[in-house]
């Protein structure tokens, strides 16, 4: 076994095919450890990490949380709204100033793409990105790609869509990198508005019908509008952004093929998927929340593996 | 780099069978009793002994599960090496049995005591034993001694003891390999 062609987890840009394949097969590991009734493996005692959140999260932060007490690392918590950020500290000050109580390893989300590279370049620590802007959420994308691997047994020559306000999405950037590095088939689909202009230099279709592009998936990843990144109308109302991109039971029933739904959360229910789709048999989105939690463990025990 | 053969294949097979009475002795129709082979290396012989017991001892139920120790050891960190998983498979509950672990070599005891910790992730045993193929004296870090021992090799630490299988390896033999 190998190790990570990279000391920080900056975004998918930067890894390899083989570096996916190294975290996914840790990751099976973690898998079978978290499903113990005793949890916890004492691996990464002697390490501190640092969860620096510059933006709001749930998920993410209780997942990655979660996932370093699970490695018995130490863990401090820092959310920018509490902090000396708002008093006007710059991000390297902060980021210095909590190192120096011994910090190995930052798992940071910030609102301005970018950040996390940044970082990485001026100070000394480990970086995970937990998301940085409308830019990169790799762990994200590789626990996407991983619950589509355990789904339908691989990733390459799969037909992925990625449905919704692609225009803002960190997600769907980092999956289209994952999912392309992996030799699936992506296609986004949404309102021409919230697809970004030059996507095709990605290496990915485009479809505006959303019918035909669920005709044309295995699996559908349905996206979120951002509302609180847009500072214009992208569409008309979200009654109509729900007519024309939301899927519901009746639309999924009229598919030739069973597709596996996945959704990153938070779910807007009834707008970009109603109820009965989320918790039907073909959504694995709460498979996706579990996998984040192996998947994040698999990242940081590899990435504490290189710190020396 | 020499090699010179401490065990050749019908020693193995004698000693397997030695080892197979000796546990039966202590622990008769296993009703309460597992065995754990310790990842990498351990579960070929855990696999054999389980064989033998049922094939040519008549015990019908055995318990045999495999345990990876990776998370568990005390050098994270401190070797240049990345270490690598292997799967954990122990699909019943340890809880108040006797656990007889399975390894083939044991040298300086520090795998053993990662299992030891890594073992009480599935329970609290009865007791546990340790059975090993060889036992490398003499170079022990810890206090950790096997309850059944098929051969005791007598190495400096330079030296290393290959144990081979013929499931994985091609044949059934145990060399020490000096460089």
């Amino acid at each position: 076994m190998g190790e990570l062609s990279v000391n920080h987890l900056l975004g998918i840009k930067y890894l390899n095919q083989k570096d996916i394949q190294l975290i996914f097969e840790t990751a099976d590991h973690f898998k079978e450890v978290i499903n113990r009734s005793i949890k916890k493996v004492p691996t990464l005692r002697d390490i501190t990490i640092a969860n620096i959140f510059f933006e709001n999260s749930t998920r993410t932060k209780l997942s990655f949380e979660l996932a370093e007490k699970r490695l018995s690392a130490d863990v401090i918590n820092f959310s920018a709204a509490q902090s000396s950020v708002k008093k006007g500290e710059t991000l390297i000050d902060t980021v210095n100033n909590i190192l120096s109580m011994k910090v190995d390893m930052v798992v940071m989300r910030h609102p301005n793409p970018g950040a996390g590279i940044f970082l990485s370049k001026h100070v000394n620590a480990a970086i995970v990105n937990a998301g940085d802007g409308a830019h990169e959420h790799p762990t994200q994308a590789l626990l996407d790609s991983y619950s589509i691997k355990e789904e339908l047994g691989e990733v390459a020559g799969k037909n992925v869509v990625i449905v919704g306000d692609i225009l803002h999405s960190r997600v769907a950037l980092s999956n289209i990198f994952a999912l392309k590095l992996q030799g699936a088939n992506v296609k986004v689909c949404g309102p021409k508005t919230l697809i970004p202009k030059h996507i095709g230099s990605l290496g990915v279709g485009v479809e505006t019908n959303l019918k035909d592009a669920l005709e044309w998936c295995d699996v559908a990843n349905m996206l979120r509008v951002q509302n609180e990144r847009m500072d214009i109308s992208y569409f008309p109302t979200t009654r109509e952004y729900t007519q024309q991109y939301g899927v519901d039971k009746k639309l999924l029933d009229s598919l030739e093929k069973k597709i596996v739904i996945m959704h990153p959360g938070p779910i807007n229910r009834g707008v970009e998927i109603t109820s009965d789709v989320a918790d039907s048999d073909q959504s694995v989105i709460l498979n996706q929340v579990e996998n984040g939690v192996a998947i994040r463990m698999a990242v940081i025990y590899l990435l504490a593996s290189k710190i020396k | 780099m020499s090699q010179k053969r401490l065990l050749s294949d019908t020693e193995i097979h004698i000693i397997l069978h030695r080892l197979a009475c000796q546990l039966l002795e202590n622990h008769l129709d296993f009703s309460n009793t597992v065995l754990i082979g310790i990842q990498p290396r351990g579960i070929y012989l855990a696999n054999r002994l389980a064989k033998l017991l049922q094939q040519d001892y008549k015990v019908h139920d055995i318990k045999l599960g495999s345990l990876d120790i990776t998370f568990y050891r005390d050098d994270f960190r401190r070797g240049d090496k990345i270490l690598a998983a292997n799967q954990t498979k122990i699909d019943f509950l340890v809880e108040n049995k006797k656990v007889v672990f399975v390894d083939d070599v044991l040298y300086t005891g520090r795998s053993i005591r990662a299992a030891l910790t890594a073992v009480q992730s599935f329970g609290r045993p009865k007791e546990i034993e340790l059975l090993t193929l060889i036992d490398r004296r003499f170079s022990r870090h810890l206090p950790i001694q096997p309850n059944y021992r098929g051969r005791q090799v007598d190495a400096i630490n330079e030296e290393k003891v290959k144990v081979m299988w013929k499931e994985n390896d091609g044949e059934d033999a145990v060399y020490l390999v000096s460089r």
